[in-house]
């Protein structure tokens, strides 16, 4: 049984809470593309008591579940603070640290797709190793590597309404509340559904897109 | 037990429904990622779109979504409904299957053309050039990008905490109200899960060494 008046009736509301989403993804994803980068550069250094520990601390927090860690931030940061950092805060920077953790292995093939000439050359000019990544190895590292960036970001949209689990007042969150306020779970859960397979695929059209580009761009 | 110990026997109970879950989930997601990715290539239009909906559905929507959908929404919507537990299986399964059919699809473009035509030329029918030549070999491409998806899985089974089944995580924040020990709780959960998806890394190395053998092609060890 649907309901088109109850539908049209709680949709602003609902789309009220797609602000706060995107604003997790955007600034999750910021978070994502430094850290990340961090981790690659990381583990490209030669001494292993840098490279060893990033890649231990990467794969752990790549193999085990986005939930818990929302949990674990959540409950201990949030209790130990008494509540300074928010919900909304604490879920843009487990978000941007799970996700950091799959940049970086994004970023890696980046790097390791830079001919080795270009180090050697760098090294013949006597730049510093942050000039080399600055002026010379990233921004021919990073242009390849978009198209796998924005699928994360896709990726990163669709994991931001486990933040309701952490009471983020969200699309998923406002669709609770207003199912528990009528009883009435179809109209406001099939909203969210439509939104969220609209926005995934239409930026999933946007990143191949991307992809024609980049590799236009490359031949 | 010492201090963060003495709750790994209450986790552990939640332990086998995480388990039940993810091989259930792994058994659905392998069924539909080959359907689908075979579909996907078929020459009938009606099984090719089918096969497109279901994967830009499943893949498109998030698992969350799905979840709370079918288990609270679908019930309201046209009177059926499913036990927790079995939505968690078949939802999380699809889900992985839909991305699981284009690792599928990848793999079995990857076979060169020529075996096919070689398959044709020693008078192959279609189905035995599929049992026989292609899929083995596709299997062994499939494998490691598949064995990736199936520790999604297992960490996406950490949202039917959220659709009222008693899993880990569940178990972990029952025992969180009752002792307040969030962080001992929690970093236990995530050790346990690690473990959990070193296994099953460790079990699709083991399948890849075993489909690898008498190949020459695909990374044969």
């Amino acid at each position: 049984m649907w309901d088109w008046e109850f539908a049209i009736r709680i949709l602003p509301e609902i789309l009220e809470g797609l602000g706060v989403t995107l604003l997790a993804v955007a600034g999750g994803m910021t978070l994502a593309i430094l850290l990340g980068l961090a981790w690659a550069v990381m583990r490209r250094s030669t001494l292993h008591w840098v490279s060893w520990p990033t890649y231990g601390i990467v794969e752990f927090i790549r193999s085990t579940p986005l939930l818990v860690q929302l949990y674990l931030v959540y409950y201990t940061l949030a209790e130990l603070t008494s509540g300074w950092l928010s919900p909304l805060w604490s879920g843009i920077f487990v978000l941007g640290l799970h996700y950091s953790c799959y940049t970086a292995e994004v970023y890696r093939a980046g790097l390791n797709g830079v001919p080795q000439g270009q180090w050697i050359a760098a090294k013949a000019l006597n730049l510093t190793t942050w000039q080399t990544y600055r002026h010379v190895v990233l921004p021919q590292a990073i242009p390849p590597i978009l198209p796998a960036l924005g699928n994360y970001l896709i990726a990163m949209f669709k994991d931001a309404p486990l933040l309701s689990a952490i009471t983020v007042l969200d699309v998923l969150q406002r669709a609770k509340i207003v199912g528990n306020q009528s009883f009435r779970y179809q109209e406001p859960l099939t909203i969210v559904g439509i939104i969220f397979l609209t926005l995934s695929i239409l930026s999933g059209v946007g990143v191949s897109w991307l992809k024609r580009r980049v590799e236009a761009s490359q031949s | 037990m010492p201090a963060p110990f003495d709750l790994l026997p209450v986790l552990l109970q939640g332990l086998w429904v995480t388990i039940l879950i993810t091989l259930g989930g792994i058994a659905v997601a392998l069924v539909s990622s080959l359907l689908a990715g075979l579909g996907r290539d078929s020459r009938d239009p009606i099984v090719r779109w089918t096969a497109t909906i279901y994967v830009e559905t499943f893949r498109g929507a998030s698992a969350i979504v799905l979840l709370y959908w079918f288990y609270f929404a679908m019930p309201g919507l046209i009177g059926v409904s499913m036990p927790a537990m079995v939505a968690g299986i078949v939802i999380l399964g699809l889900n992985i299957g839909a991305y699981g059919a284009e690792v599928v699809r990848a793999a079995i473009h990857s076979v060169p053309v020529g075996q096919r035509i070689a398959a044709q030329a020693l008078n192959l029918t279609p189905w035995q050039t599929m049992r026989y030549i292609v899929l083995p070999q596709a299997a062994l491409a499939a494998t490691p990008p598949l064995g990736n998806l199936m520790i999604e899985l297992l960490k996406s089974t950490a949202l039917v905490s959220m659709i009222t089944v008693v899993d880990l995580t569940q178990m972990g924040m029952f025992l969180r109200t009752e002792t307040h020990r969030s962080l001992a709780i929690f970093s236990m959960l995530l050790l346990i899960y690690f473990v959990l998806s070193q296994c099953i890394a460790a079990a699709v190395r083991q399948i890849e060494h075993r489909l690898a053998r008498g190949q020459d092609y695909g990374g044969a060890r």
